[in-house]
């Protein structure tokens, strides 16, 4: 038998669960934990300079990995600032294990030193959550949470431990569950048979199919069961933002992003199509457009994991609710044995439909060769640089739009940003969880001076862990998603979207005691680039590029519209 | 339309928060609810009363079943069920009042379960309609007081919501 504090459970628990880094920020309510960790090896800890971006480096770690990532905070203050981070794992499904302190039990609703009501703080951001009656405990909470968090449709989960929990002197028997079961939670295996069958009858029929897939198909880690049936089927594919990397991004039947900012021939294959085979996404607002003018002619196929996604903004025609891989599976096998093949010259019509389409070069931008550079351009010279096989996360706003549609990703879970809840400052500190799990891979961060500084501290830890990120940031002197809007809608009233006093970036990151590389000439691009990855590939590296302000992110989709109202360009709508 | 929806969760501190938050946070509509221990100390019995479109309910019962708490649930309203509620109401009973107010009292079945000079507290189950059809009859002008248990409800028949 063995006696453990409950400190000592804690962490042990975690090596238990295959934890290998724990991102975090000590404090008052956790120090018995902390000096759990400093007693062992095994698990690594991370100490971030501000707890939000412990959350985000988490996040990254778990979007890359397809592991939870593992946050430990401190009570009170420690424990709100990981609210961003956790809300922007919840919306976009991601796994992560969050450990709170707690005040002293018998302190708990006094308003003592540091006490937040941490559950009910998070409560509508988890999947789910635990506080710690008894140290004894702790070890099966700790399994409980990383098979919540990791299983059906993936979330944070928050853990309260309470400082009395984890007294060094008092020990009990360490137990570590080797089984996870809980009466009211079972994932969902497989799909419904009978509704695959339907699916696929559908598919077979269609003579103006989409498929459209999302983040899940990436979260569940099937995209190469994804591309076998794109391309058995040889239907035009779309990603959603969550989604990009799932389907080849140059791949021939790849149509590009859709949505809000997609592609020109995107919106228009699923405006028009017959036949809509939505697989791991959940018809987002910034997908859909209105909703009652949503693809009028399709027949609409969902398949999705958790029940709760299915007919929320969309009534669909034939819900699968299952995991995706092995919808997929099935689906695959029900196609080998179907007597009918999918219809070969309506297909290739619906190509050539298609091809028309692109002929239309919705994402075209023009280059001044005289004047500034233009974002696009920029993220294109990165695309070239990397060979398109770098780890690129991004914080929120028109480079984020730029980067997705811009680098082509090949491989799934090498696109990391925040789509559902569109957290600027998150995109930093995630590439450092990326980038301390794959030290031998380019990590991008495409972030903008007004990104940058919502998680700029986190230059010190990087310097703490040697953590080499690039920084690439799209420098327009204003926040100019905002910008845009303004300019669209608020007749170039540019009411606080424009940053007056942006410091020295190069400075800064200097004194950080990082790289700084300042790009304000086209032709001194390439070369900063090269020496980001090249010369200075042991180092951050912060790159300052600036780029005109003037530019719109377009497509654009109109408000209120169908998927095929569009402004291609300051001037041109559909 | 209105629903019952009879939850089967996990009897532990901070479930009742969840469902309760889960409304709150997406805009749903809660009019009546009642919750206690079930013949199964690990398990709680909750029963609400909302309103909604089928969808909309269709959603409401998605989001709670993804409650890790929740163990089983049922729409009452979509078979043949009993429900009932337990009202309280104290009323003004003076003068010629009093017997008026007794013979109500009887033909609604209920009971006078307190009785001072001038009030009479009286205890009455039954369904929503029958608890409103009483106070209308009585009068709002003698209601001092009520009370409202809110909505339980159980299935008709042998189907049982148990684990």
């Amino acid at each position: 038998m063995e006696l453990l504090s409950g400190g000592e459970m804690l962490v042990r628990a975690l090596q238990d669960s295959g934890v290998e880094y724990i991102y975090g920020y000590p404090g008052g309510s956790l120090l018995h934990v902390y000096d759990a960790v400093y007693k062992q090896s095994a698990v690594k800890h991370v100490l971030v300079r501000h707890e939000q971006a412990a959350a985000h480096m988490a996040d990254g770690y778990a979007r890359a990995t397809g592991k939870p990532g593992v946050v430990m905070v401190t009570s009170g203050p420690g424990a709100t600032n990981t609210i961003t981070g956790i809300a922007t794992a919840f919306t976009d499904s991601i796994p992560m294990v969050v450990i709170s302190g707690q005040v002293m039990s018998h302190l708990v609703g006094d308003d003592a030193f540091q006490e937040t009501d941490m559950l009910g703080v998070s409560r509508p951001i988890v999947k789910h959550s635990f506080a710690v009656k008894h140290p004894e405990e702790i070890p099966e909470l700790v399994a409980k949470a990383f098979y919540i968090a990791s299983t059906g449709r993936p979330g944070p989960v928050v853990i309260d431990v309470p400082k009395d929990m984890t007294m060094p002197n008092e020990r009990f028997e360490y137990k570590f569950p080797k089984k996870v079961k809980l009466r009211s939670y079972t994932p969902p295996q497989r799909g419904h048979s009978g509704q695959i069958k339907k699916a696929v009858d559908l598919l077979l029929g269609a003579k103006r199919p989409v498929i459209y897939s999302g983040g899940g198909v990436i979260i569940d880690g099937s995209s190469d069961k994804l591309r076998a049936l794109v391309d058995r089927l040889n239907f035009p594919c779309t990603n959603t933002l969550m989604g990009l990397g799932a389907y080849p991004g140059t791949g021939e039947r790849f149509l590009g992003m859709l949505g809000m900012h997609g592609t020109y021939e995107a919106n228009m294959a699923m405006h028009h199509a017959d036949v809509i085979l939505c697989i791991g996404a959940r018809f987002d607002d910034r997908v859909t457009n209105a909703t009652d003018k949503f693809c009028p002619d399709a027949k609409l196929i969902h398949v999705d994991v958790d029940p709760s996604s299915i007919s929320k903004t969309i009534v669909v025609d034939v819900p699968i609710v299952g995991p995706v891989g092995s919808v997929v599976d099935e689906m695959m096998s029900l196609l080998d044995e179907a007597d009918t093949t999918p219809d070969e010259a309506a297909i290739d019509s619906w190509w050539k439909q298609i091809n028309e389409w692109r002929q239309r070069h919705g994402m075209r931008y023009q280059i001044n060769e005289n004047g500034k550079m233009k974002p696009q351009e920029v993220v294109e010279a990165l695309w070239q640089a990397t060979k398109g096989d770098a780890y690129v996360t991004s914080d929120v706003g028109q480079h984020q739009m730029f980067a997705a549609q811009y680098y082509k990703f090949d491989k799934p879970n090498r696109w990391i940003n925040s789509g559902g809840l569109g957290t600027m400052g998150f995109g930093f500190p995630a590439a450092m969880g990326i980038k301390m799990s794959f030290p031998d891979d380019m990590v991008v961060c495409v972030t903008g001076e007004g990104s940058i500084q919502m998680n700029i501290q986190e230059l010190s830890t990087c310097l703490q862990y040697g953590i080499p990120v690039k920084i690439l940031c799209l420098n327009n002197g204003s926040l100019g998603m905002v910008r845009q809007w303004q300019d669209m809608n608020y007749e170039g009233r540019h009411s606080h979207s424009y940053m007056e006093s942006l410091p020295d970036f190069i400075k800064l990151v200097e004194a950080y005691g990082h790289v700084g590389i300042q790009v304000t000439e086209r032709a001194n691009l390439q070369q900063a680039l090269d020496d980001a990855f090249v010369k200075y590939k042991n180092r951050l590296v912060f790159l300052d590029v600036a780029v005109d302000e003037e530019e719109h992110v377009y497509p654009m989709q109109v408000p209120m519209g169908s998927m095929r109202d569009m402004w291609l360009s300051k001037t041109e709508r559909t | 339309m209105r629903h019952i929806i009879s939850i089967l969760m996990e009897n532990e501190p901070g479930a009742l928060s969840r469902v309760v938050g889960l409304f709150a946070q997406r805009g749903y509509n809660i009019e009546t609810l009642t919750v206690a221990p079930t013949e199964d100390e690990t398990l709680s019995r909750l029963t609400m009363t909302t309103t909604g479109d089928d969808r909309k309910i269709e959603q409401i019962t998605k989001q709670l079943n993804k409650l890790i708490e929740v163990v089983k649930l049922v729409d009452l309203s979509e078979g043949a069920h009993i429900e009932r509620e337990l009202m309280l109401i104290k009323v003004k009973a003076v003068g010629a009042q009093r017997a008026e107010i007794k013979r109500t009292v009887d033909i609604f079945r209920g009971q006078i379960v307190d009785v001072t000079s001038s009030v009479y507290t009286i205890q009455l189950t039954g369904a929503t309609d029958k608890i409103e059809a009483f106070i209308d009859a009585i009068g709002e002008g003698c209601v001092l007081e009520t009370v409202r248990s809110g909505v339980s409800g159980i299935a008709r028949g042998e189907k049982v919501l148990s684990l």
